[in-house]
């Protein structure tokens, strides 16, 4: 075996949005010879195929499109200096800080001074769900269907049902209406929501198409093709929707696999790596940005995180330090997550000064109850409700309070 | 010599001097058994033809089981099949470490969780012996544990089998099929038979893509095989499918189990195994589920919540790890504890009906024993040749996939661009896969050839690219 062996200052696996933002302030700031690896072709991540405005804002339906704001990131991180290397795919780990890739070029052994992880989420497949049924063609994530209708312009089919009612699931209905398809569906195993009686009212008008609420996939029928989706209702009726497409979107997962080999601990809510403000995680001089913590938040953050990391990722090159030990952040159910979740013993803050968190269910009017070994830390009343599936946030002011040699810091919703 | 295999179009024009001679020897069905026999029959000077009514070799049974080479430990001590699958298992290792089809020794474990299981091993290990397999013996608890350290609580001992394995499954009956259609077998796939009509010489098959004529005829048609038996006029023997749904789980568990763990047989059944496969994933299955629908291969949320049931107790942590797939496979059954093989000399017949659970392992000594038959019943083959050698591409994780070969890369980059991630399927796997022997002619073909798409993120990131490299090269 002939692997080429090189040593850089930086390595960041993955150029999304988190990684490019990376390499872009690093590269800016003096960190040496930053190198950013993606597997894909074209560097860019998710953005690359979501073809809708409403990317860098915050504001959905604002004027950029995915695709347009992947490039504007490719050409800040290639600005300022970092190199970036498409088609080469970061196979495992061959030290602490050193991976074994694969490209056109060649294998290669890169040993980093400080690794940062970015390799983004990707959409629990049927199988994962445990869907059970036939296994017919026609079944999609909303990666899949953007790649396929907007990169490649395949034809889809006629009648679509979509699972989930989140963000990337309207927008998997808006990908369904430019390939032509009719979408008979949305479907979600959440009850209505209300303010919010209102709410499916608002998605038929923007859609046209009916959200069935309380309803669980049951099966999927069909065999040279998809034929129809199988659902119970709340009330324990069941129908069949017949179709000849289903797209499963959203219940994210980390794309973790690098993480998990490097042997990096995680977070049992995010199953992404545990990380605390300065973006380390249990592994010395790897660090880790955007959708691989907390999937997932928006392509800004995404950015914003890959932006901030340069300062602690210097600060590493500058003094070598790491901490050892430090508490773990962790939440109570019907809390499902909250990031960062290790605190950082260096007084580093979250971005914007707020923990993003998820709850499993809706909650009308949730406090939110910080403590450590039986001391309360905290306590806030939020003033919108937490919907699963939405971010809401925890202000951070409250961290001079923790013990950094104590237990673990709790977040309660009651 | 050009390869026949013919899709879709009217059988005619392939056919041995366009339809004006007749096939000395017709093999129903393509699975496993069909292309094991067409390649043994490929060996003779004599004009065979494989034919299947799907689209793909190898797209019945035989693309869902358990994927594991049987040394027959178990077996009916006298059976047929006993025989057969002890000969297979030799004749198969043998062929797939000269072709390179994926096999991993890794040796299977019976784990006993009760009392009344513990006291079945030393029977086992005895009815091992009487299956002429010395290998055997009992392992206690504490080595037990020490060998499978993520077991569940509560395991009491194990009877090893150290020769059991894991093969491919798909490689193996595709490795058949291209040596066959190599050596000049004519594949006819799409090419269901609905009606045979035997006469004093030549049988002549009413298939979905027109008449067929063969003087000889194998019934290799699985779930089939006695629908087409009946045709004969035989009443021989009935298939009643016996579903077996399987969880294939990411290949970030692999690390949690070493050996294939067998469940002990009681009287209450056969029970659910965990096992490695070669690809590096843990698959958790099968259920057996008497059936009547012989196209019922679809899962159910009670199959799949009983084998997490099990797969917990033996297997704890396993659970908590993410599902990559989930199928399920139809066993032949025939309420007979025996293949279904019987030649049929004055109609030139043999069935080859019953391969239950053993099929893929004894498939090169069921090819052999049949054509043995063949020969009996007066067909002259002639002298037998040597096989022009195959080399199959590697799916298997014990060697070097292409991805992590700097020399074939140097040679080749496309083998060093990478599209399906999760499965770490290159461009040149693919092209390789579309311009074969045996083309795949749909994602689910050129997965079973390449692994692509067969991942954990199931198409998220490269199922558009994929079929786009298919459509490319199926106009
Ligand atoms: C359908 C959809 C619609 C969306 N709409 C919006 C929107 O309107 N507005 C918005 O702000 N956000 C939106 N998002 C979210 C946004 O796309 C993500 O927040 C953002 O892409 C996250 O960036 P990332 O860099 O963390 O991950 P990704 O964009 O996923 O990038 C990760 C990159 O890492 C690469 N990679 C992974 N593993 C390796 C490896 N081993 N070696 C080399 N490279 C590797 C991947 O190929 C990928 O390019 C949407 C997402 C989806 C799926
Ligand atoms: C859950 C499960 C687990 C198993 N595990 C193992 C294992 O671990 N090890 C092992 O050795 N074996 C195992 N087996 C058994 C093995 O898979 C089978 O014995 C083997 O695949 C049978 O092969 P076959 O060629 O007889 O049948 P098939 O693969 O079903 O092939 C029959 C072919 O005939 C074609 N056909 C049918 N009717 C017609 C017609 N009228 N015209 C044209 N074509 C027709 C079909 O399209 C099909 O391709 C398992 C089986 C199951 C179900």
């Amino acid at each position: 075996m002939t692997r080429r062996e090189r040593t850089v200052d930086v390595l960041v696996v993955g150029a999304g949005p988190a990684g490019l933002g990376a390499g872009a302030e690093l590269a800016a700031s003096g960190a040496g010879h930053v190198e950013i690896l993606e597997r894909e072709q074209v560097a860019g991540g998710i953005p690359r195929h979501c073809f809708h405005g409403g990317f860098g804002t915050g504001r959905a339906g604002g004027a950029v499109t995915g695709p347009g704001y992947a490039r504007q990131c490719v050409a800040a991180a290639v600005g300022a200096g970092a190199r970036l290397r498409t088609g080469i795919t970061v196979t495992g780990w061959a030290g602490p800080r050193t991976v074994d890739t694969t490209g056109p070029t060649g294998l290669e052994r890169i040993t980093a001074r400080a690794v940062v992880l970015a390799t983004g989420a990707r959409e629990r497949p049927r199988s994962a769900r445990l869907v059970p049924g036939t296994r017919p063609p026609g079944v999609y994530s909303t990666g899949e269907l953007q790649q396929a209708v907007h990169l490649f312009r395949q034809r889809i089919g006629t009648r679509a049902v979509v699972i989930g009612n989140e963000a990337v699931s309207h927008a998997a209905v808006d990908t369904l209406r430019v390939a032509g398809v009719d979408v008979v569906a949305l479907v979600t195993d959440q009850p209505p929501s209300l303010p919010t009686a209102l709410a499916p009212l608002l998605v038929r008008a923007r859609h046209r198409t009916p959200l069935l609420t309380h309803a669980t996939v049951t099966g999927l029928t069909g065999r040279e093709r998809l034929t129809g989706v199988g659902l119970r209702h709340h009330d324990g009726r069941t129908t069949t929707l017949p179709c000849d497409t289903v797209v499963f979107t959203g219940d994210w997962i980390p794309d973790h696999e690098l993480a998990r080999r490097g042997a990096l601990t995680l977070d049992p809510g995010t199953r992404g790596p545990a990380y605390d403000a300065s973006y380390r995680t249990s592994e010395t001089g790897v660090f880790a940005v955007g959708n691989l913590l907390h999937a997932v938040e928006s392509a800004g953050t995404a950015a914003a995180e890959g932006r901030a990391v340069a300062a602690p990722v210097l600060r590493r090159l500058a003094t070598g330090g790491w901490p050892a030990e430090r508490p773990a952040l962790s939440v109570d159910a019907p809390l499902k997550w909250i990031a960062p979740n290790l605190f950082d013993p260096d007084g580093a803050r979250p971005l914007q000064g707020r923990f993003i968190l998820r709850t499993a269910r809706r909650l009308p009017r949730p406090h939110l109850v910080v403590g450590q070994d039986g001391r309360v830390l905290h306590r806030q009343r939020l003033l919108l409700p937490a919907e699963p599936n939405r971010p809401f946030r925890l202000r951070a002011d409250w961290l001079d309070r923790v013990d950094p040699h104590g237990g673990t810091v709790r977040i309660t919703a009651v | 010599m050009t390869p026949t295999v013919t899709t879709a179009k009217d059988l005619v024009h392939s056919l041995p001097d366009g339809g004006a001679a007749a096939y000395d020897v017709t093999v129903i069905g393509a699975g496993v058994v069909g292309t094991a026999l067409a390649r043994e029959l490929a060996r003779y000077p004599i004009r065979t033809a494989l034919v299947d009514g799907s689209d793909d070799i190898g797209n019945g049974t035989s693309k869902a089981n358990t994927a594991i080479l049987h040394t027959g430990f178990d077996a009916v001590p006298g059976s047929l099949e006993g025989r057969l699958v002890r000969e297979g298992q030799r004749r198969l290792a043998a062929y797939a470490a000269a072709t390179g089809i994926p096999v991993e020794r890794v040796g299977a474990l019976l784990v006993a969780w009760d009392e009344e299981q513990l006291a079945a091993l030393p029977g086992l290990l005895a009815k091992a012996e009487r299956n002429d397999y010395h290998a055997a013996r009992i392992i206690d608890a504490e080595e037990l544990r020490a060998r499978e350290p993520h077991l569940g609580p509560g395991a009491l001992g194990a009877l090893e089998i150290p020769d059991e394995s894991i093969i491919c499954p798909w490689t193996t009956p595709l490795a058949y099929a291209t040596q066959a259609v190599r050596a000049g077998v004519h594949l006819h796939l799409d090419c269901r038979v609905q009606q045979i009509d035997s006469g004093p010489d030549i049988h002549t098959l009413t298939t979905t893509r027109g008449p067929l004529r063969t003087r000889y005829l194998i019934n290799a048609a699985g779930l089939y095989a006695d629908e087409l038996d009946r045709q004969l006029g035989h009443d021989a023997f009935t298939v009643t499918p016996r579903r077996g749904q399987l969880i294939v789980f990411d290949k970030l568990a692999r690390a949690l189990v070493d050996h294939i763990l067998l469940p002990v047989p009681t009287a209450a059944g056969k029970g659910v195994l965990v096992s490695p496969t070669v690809f590096g994933n843990v698959l958790l299955g099968p259920t057996a589920e008497e059936l009547d629908d012989k196209t019922a291969t679809g899962s159910s949320a009670e199959g799949l919540a009983l084998l997490r049931e099990k797969g917990r107790r033996i297997l704890p942590e396993l659970i908590d790890e993410e599902v990559t797939a989930v199928y399920a496979g139809l066993r032949a059954a025939t309420g007979h504890e025996d293949y279904r093989i019987r030649d049929y000399p004055d109609q030139r017949y043999i069935a080859v009906g019953g391969i239950r659970s053993t099929g893929l392992t004894a498939s090169m000594a069921i090819a052999a024993y049949v054509t043995e038959l063949l020969a009996a019943t007066g067909l002259a083959l002639g002298t037998p040749a040597e096989l022009e050698p195959l080399t199959m591409p590697n799916l298997g994780e014990a060697s070097p996939r292409p991805y992590r070969r700097a020399d074939l890369i140097a040679r080749d980059p496309a083998y060093g661009a990478l599209v399906c991630h999760c499965e770490g399927v290159s461009a040149g796997e693919i092209r390789d896969a579309l311009a074969s022997t045996v083309p795949p002619r749909s994602k689910d073909g050129l997965r079973r050839r390449t692994r692509a798409g067969g991942g954990r993120c199931q198409g998220f990131y490269c199922g558009a690219a994929v079929r786009a490299l298919i459509e490319e090269a199926t106009p």
